[in-house]
């Protein structure tokens, strides 16, 4: 991981060659929790992107200010605020969402993405380029979402987005859609997604 | 007796039945990064049980006192009801950080044994969400709840947290022990390490799944009267999964 990377490159590389959910394995909680449909998973995104994206700019602004010492304790503080606004926007107005997603918006306070992009990137670098990495890796940590959350949705209800795929007499899964069928796909979606990898590094030929 | 059947059922929910891990999905850092071996995920695990219950001692003293609309010390001070439970979170957070640090500064003055053992676990549980999950369930069952009757008191507080510790301990042990299995396994290239972790994760879900419904029966042994008060943490489990 070089550090002279152009905010483009650090925003291409958040999305796939370094996905925070299957790279990195980081931010696993709201991974599994809340993708048994693709609204909840998609509405945490948004929340991840938003607080990602404030933490990621304040703490790059304050960069100079940070003493080695305390700096976890000033990212998990400004985390925090950005958390408590995303929290009451959400009860605000989305209220069904907000009762859904419960404690795990919360949570997000402690996910190891954004304390780990804090850490690696935004406390060291302009803010422009801690946007461009916080926008890459929440759309990374969306897209992982999403293929997590389509897999268990169609599989468990039958349905994507509310809308029915699957004919009326399929028997849902309902195993997809408690905490078990998240980690079952979660282990295979991973396996995949590494054994595309190899390939693709096969066929490069390095 | 009443309370006593009280923490029992809020400890088989935190335990087994809303097992952390398996259920709610926190913790699951450690859970996948300290399990290798079986005598440091014992470790983790009783690390991960002191520093929430200290934690929520903490948050819930914080909570009930300072924090929820109309708690004692806000009305003394101000003479009417102030609600700071927007700041719920940044105190949260602030307070599991601060205990942390105390209690390594602590066992490592006094318990220079227990220190070594499991002394690296304790700055990595700083960010593990178990221990945020745990002031949030609490902060549920003291901050804004109408019914004063209903308000937890510190008994339940650290009935749940010792308890939802105990379960991560349970969870972290036989992940452990599975997985020093799996190292003479053959397991396909792709699913190697982490892939194959979370299989066996989603496994040992489904195992705890059965223990659904062990909370009511107990409750129908256990309280013969028909008082329907008392709905134990597990009552979520059908609005999380079984609705949709």
């Amino acid at each position: 991981m070089t550090d002279d990377a152009t905010p483009l490159e650090r925003f291409l590389r958040g999305i796939i060659p370094e996905n925070p959910v299957y790279r990195q394995l980081l931010g696993l909680c709201p991974t599994l929790a809340v993708t048994n449909n693709m609204k909840a998973a998609m509405t945490m995104s948004g929340a991840v992107l938003f607080v990602l994206l404030g933490a990621n700019l304040v703490v790059s602004l304050i960069r100079g200010l940070l003493k080695p010492h305390l700096r976890i304790l000033v990212f998990t503080l400004t985390i925090a605020t950005f958390v408590t606004i995303a929290d009451r926007f959400l009860a605000a107005f989305m209220y069904p969402m907000s009762k859904e997603l419960g404690p795990y918006v919360p949570l997000i306070i402690v996910n190891c993405i954004i304390i780990c992009r804090c850490e690696v990137c935004a406390s060291r670098q302009s803010p422009a380029v801690a946007i461009a990495d916080a926008s890459g890796q929440s759309l990374g940590f969306a897209l992982a979402l999403a293929s997590i959350a389509t897999v268990r949705e169609i599989l468990g209800s039958g349905t994507w987005w509310g809308i029915r795929i699957l004919p009326a007499g399929w028997d849902n899964w309902v195993i997809m859609v408690l905490p078990a069928g998240a980690f079952l796909t979660m282990g295979l979606l991973l396996g995949i997604a590494n054994w595309l990898g190899t390939i693709r590094s096969e066929t490069k030929g390095y | 007796m009443d309370l006593l059947v009280t923490l029992l059922l809020i400890a088989v929910g935190a335990a087994l039945i809303n097992n952390f891990v398996l259920h709610y999905f926190v913790g699951l850092c450690p859970f996948m990064g300290v399990s290798r071996r079986l005598d440091t995920a014992t470790g983790m695990g009783f690390a991960v049980t002191f520093v929430i219950s200290v934690a929520s001692f903490l948050s819930w003293t914080l909570t009930y006192f300072v924090l929820r609309p109309g708690a004692p010390l806000t009305t003394w001070l101000l003479h009417r009801e102030v609600d700071l439970s927007i700041l719920n979170y940044i105190v949260y957070i602030f307070v599991i950080a601060s205990s942390v640090q105390f209690v390594e500064m602590y066992v490592r003055r006094f318990f220079p044994n227990l220190h070594r053992s499991f002394g690296v676990y304790l700055p990595l549980i700083t960010t593990n969400c178990a221990i945020l999950f745990a002031c949030l369930e609490i902060m549920k069952h003291v901050s804004g709840v109408e019914d004063p009757a209903r308000v937890w008191g510190l008994p339940q507080a650290l009935t749940l947290a010792f308890f939802a510790g105990i379960g991560f301990t349970i969870a972290i042990v036989i992940m452990a022990g599975i997985r020093e299995q799996l190292d003479v396994a053959d397991v396909p290239r792709a699913l190697q390490g982490a892939g194959i972790a979370f299989v066996v994760a989603g496994i040992l879900a489904m195992a705890f799944t059965g223990f659904t419904g062990v909370d009511r029966g107990l409750e129908k042994i256990l309280k013969p009267a028909p008082s329907r008060h008392a709905a134990s943490p597990s009552a979520r489990i059908h609005s999380r999964g079984g609705e949709q």
